[in-house]
């Protein structure tokens, strides 16, 4: 099977408007491969919408999405399965082990080495031996460890992340942001929603601040993230 | 500019993933059991308050047997449906297997095969019971009705697979599924009891019972077929 | 939708509906039922416009489900709502009919039964539309697919259904001074339908316009307030 690839994805003038309000107003944007994008606003400013619409689960009212030179609607599947997504509730089985989840998923996006792709995982996310547990056993920490683990393991080439850090440890956000690096340097797009300023400011390269919708700026120094955040949410701009 | 990458995935086809998810859905089933046992129950206590209703001094008012059965299966039918997708919406797992390169129909067919198999479970319990309670003859003419109640549980199901399907994001949805579901699904209704009162009766019309048979038939056809072809874009956000 | 055309729908439906009342009053008492028998005028043309709307309504959906037609859901809405009001008018003027024809309000008559049926489906339609949220238009639209897909398997089961038991026919055959006036009164409900179809169409174009405007003043209105 023929793979689709594309290094950059390309925003224009994107909207989304649920009913009557607009969650995303004229957003205009680009991701290039190898980098990593923080989305950061106040609850309601369109974060999640954000995401949504990059996975292509959603289509924009208006304006339009390319991936590389792709617009999304002609190879759906195909551009799916370049995408790797991680919402906020995890997306896991709990009645199933992890292994059992992570199987079921790998089998459903037809990934080639299938057990030596799950053992990996397991690894990665630190819960071999107790691999044949079900999920509703674990701490959410341990479960949010599994989900990032499926969401990467058919080597997607946009990841994006909603509020990944939530419930993790010191330990454990550390060893995520490690993946994220080392993802970014294989070329991976990935697009975090946080909003946890302080800690992502350290790894990303680019921040996207948005407020009711809107995108208001993007900020690529790491040490004025903060000041340039308050400025534009609560400064009134 | 990168290298095109090696195909690692072999996505699945469309009744491989139809398996997947059949064999996912029963080991999460077979786990909890939830679903199984309330289902049963409900439908048990269904029964209990129709006997109540319709029996006065030990007798039953003439051929309410296959009515009740009938409701009973509906209203069974409606809750298993509610609380399966509630069960997908609650971890967002089906927005894990929408963003997945699979074919969307297959999930429709998944969750349909899956729901059969629970209501043929419901109905191997509340049949004989109808039996007991109501003194009718279930093994006279057991092919016919096997036939008359897998054709009517199917009917009733592809449309019932489909609302639910598309209602998961929909705040009412509890209420909201019945009210779109029943008036859809009257012709099985009054098939389904129709003919199981054909087949209940003392000189059983058979060749009436076979024209309900076939009428489902037509009627399951239809409907799945209509299902397959809108479940895709129903089911974009 | 242009405005001679709708000149011409309100011209002819003034035209019909002044003259059908001579018309039935013209029309001669059909032989055992009198007077009553004239409901049918109303009666008959009532169902066939409900079935042209589900027909219309359904049509519509599928635009709405698979081209995204924002005008399709207009039309859609406003064929499902006049589906349920005429759909009204004939199952009020049924029970009026079969009790002084028959004695009985309802008889559950084969015709009469399927269109209460087709009813309930559309009102679940409007239903699901009121209170299903933002994005309900497109799952309305598939109960509105799935409702005329329905038509035939309603008819087909509920008349079966019906044979068991004695049937009493609410509409008897047309005799032939009624001719004219039945096919006055329906041309007359079918211009009344087109006319209140394109005026609800242009009813929720103005409303979403209306939606649209408040959305843009909401958004200047946070820039600088």
């Amino acid at each position: 099977m023929t793979l689709l690839d594309f290094d950059c994805v390309t925003l224009s003038n994107v909207s989304h408007a649920y009913g009557r309000r607009y969650a995303l107003k004229q957003v205009s944007l680009t991701c290039k491969s190898g980098e990593i994008l923080g989305v950061f606003g106040p609850n309601g400013a369109g974060k999640s919408t954000f995401l949504t619409l990059l996975s292509t689960l959603l289509d924009p009212s208006s304006g339009e999405i390319r991936y590389g030179e792709v617009a999304p609607g002609v190879p759906g599947a195909a551009l799916r399965a370049r995408i790797g997504l991680l919402g906020h509730d995890l997306h896991l089985y709990p009645e199933l082990s992890a292994r059992e989840n992570l199987e079921f998923f790998a089998r459903l996006y037809g990934v080639n080495d299938l057990y030596q792709t799950v053992d990996s995982a397991l690894k990665r996310s630190g819960i071999v031996d107790r691999g044949h547990e079900p999920i509703s056993k674990f701490s959410r920490g341990m479960r949010q460890r599994v989900a990032i683990e499926r969401a990467l393991m058919h080597r997607p080439r946009l990841v994006l992340l909603d509020e990944p850090f939530t419930g993790l440890d010191d330990v454990a956000m550390r060893s995520l942001s490690v993946r994220l690096r080392e993802l970014r340097l294989d070329g991976v797009i990935i697009v975090i929603a946080t909003h946890d300023l302080d800690f992502s400011a350290g790894f990303i390269d680019r921040a996207a601040i948005l407020k009711s919708g809107k995108l208001v700026t993007i900020e690529t120094a790491a040490n004025k993230l903060r000041s340039s955040y308050e400025a534009h949410i609560y400064g009134g701009a | 500019m990168l290298k095109a990458p090696e195909s690692h995935l072999s996505t699945p086809g469309f009744f491989r993933v139809v398996c997947l998810m059949v064999m996912k859905d029963l080991a999460v089933e077979t786990r909890s059991k939830e679903i199984v046992y309330t289902t049963i129950f409900f439908a048990v206590s269904c029964m209990l308050v129709f006997a109540f209703g319709f029996v006065q001094e030990g007798r039953e008012i003439d051929h309410v047997a296959a009515g009740i059965l009938w409701v009973t299966v509906t209203f069974a039918g409606t809750l298993a449906l509610g609380r399966t997708f509630e069960r997908e919406r609650q971890n967002e797992t089906l927005r894990a297997i929408l963003i997945a390169p699979v074919d969307r129909p297959a999930i429709y067919v998944g969750k349909f095969v899956v729901l059969l198999v629970l209501m043929a479970a419901v109905e191997v319990i509340v049949v004989p019971l109808v039996s007991l309670m109501f003194q009718v003859p279930i093994f006279e003419h057991s092919i016919l009705l096997v036939l008359l109640l897998i054709t009517g549980t199917a009917g009733f199901l592809a449309v019932g697979t489909l609302f639910a399907a598309m209602l998961v994001r929909v705040k009412s949805r509890g209420v909201l599924l019945p009210v779109v579901l029943y008036p859809m699904t009257i012709p099985v209704i009054i098939a389904g009891v129709r003919g199981t009162a054909l087949l209940f009766q003392p000189e059983a019309d058979l060749a009436m019972a076979q024209a309900w048979i076939g009428m489902l038939v037509f009627f399951d056809t239809v409907f799945i077929t209509l299902a397959l072809w809108v479940f895709e874009p129903l089911m974009k956000e | 939708m242009s405005n001679r055309i709708f000149g011409l729908l309100l011209a002819a439906s003034i035209l019909l509906c002044v003259g059908a009342p001579l018309m039935i009053a013209w029309a001669p008492y059909e032989s055992t039922m009198g007077l009553v028998q004239k409901i049918f005028y109303f009666h008959v043309p009532s169902w066939m416009i409900m079935f042209l709307s589900v027909f219309i309504c359904g049509v519509a959906s599928m635009f709405v489900i698979f081209r995204r037609s924002y005008r399709a859901d207009r039309i859609a809405l406003a064929a499902a709502e006049l589906a349920v009001v005429f759909g009204l008018i004939g199952l009020v003027t049924g029970p009026l009919w079969a009790r002084k024809a028959w004695g009985v309000w309802w008889q559950w008559d084969a015709r009469l039964t399927s269109a209460l049926v087709l009813w309930t489906i559309f009102i679940a339609y409007l239903l699901l539309r009121r209170y299903g949220g933002p994005g309900s238009e497109r799952l309305s639209a598939a109960v509105a697919l799935f409702g005329m897909a329905n038509v035939p398997f309603v008819y087909w089961s509920v008349n079966v259904w019906r044979t068991v038991h004695p049937k009493t026919t609410v509409v008897p055959s047309l005799g032939p001074g009624m001719r004219e006036a039945f096919w006055w009164c329906a041309g007359a409900f079918l211009c009344v339908y087109l006319l209140f179809l394109v005026l609800r169409i242009r009813l929720e174009e103005k409303r979403l316009e209306l939606e649209s405007l408040y959305l843009t003043s909401e958004d200047q209105y946070k820039n600088y307030g």
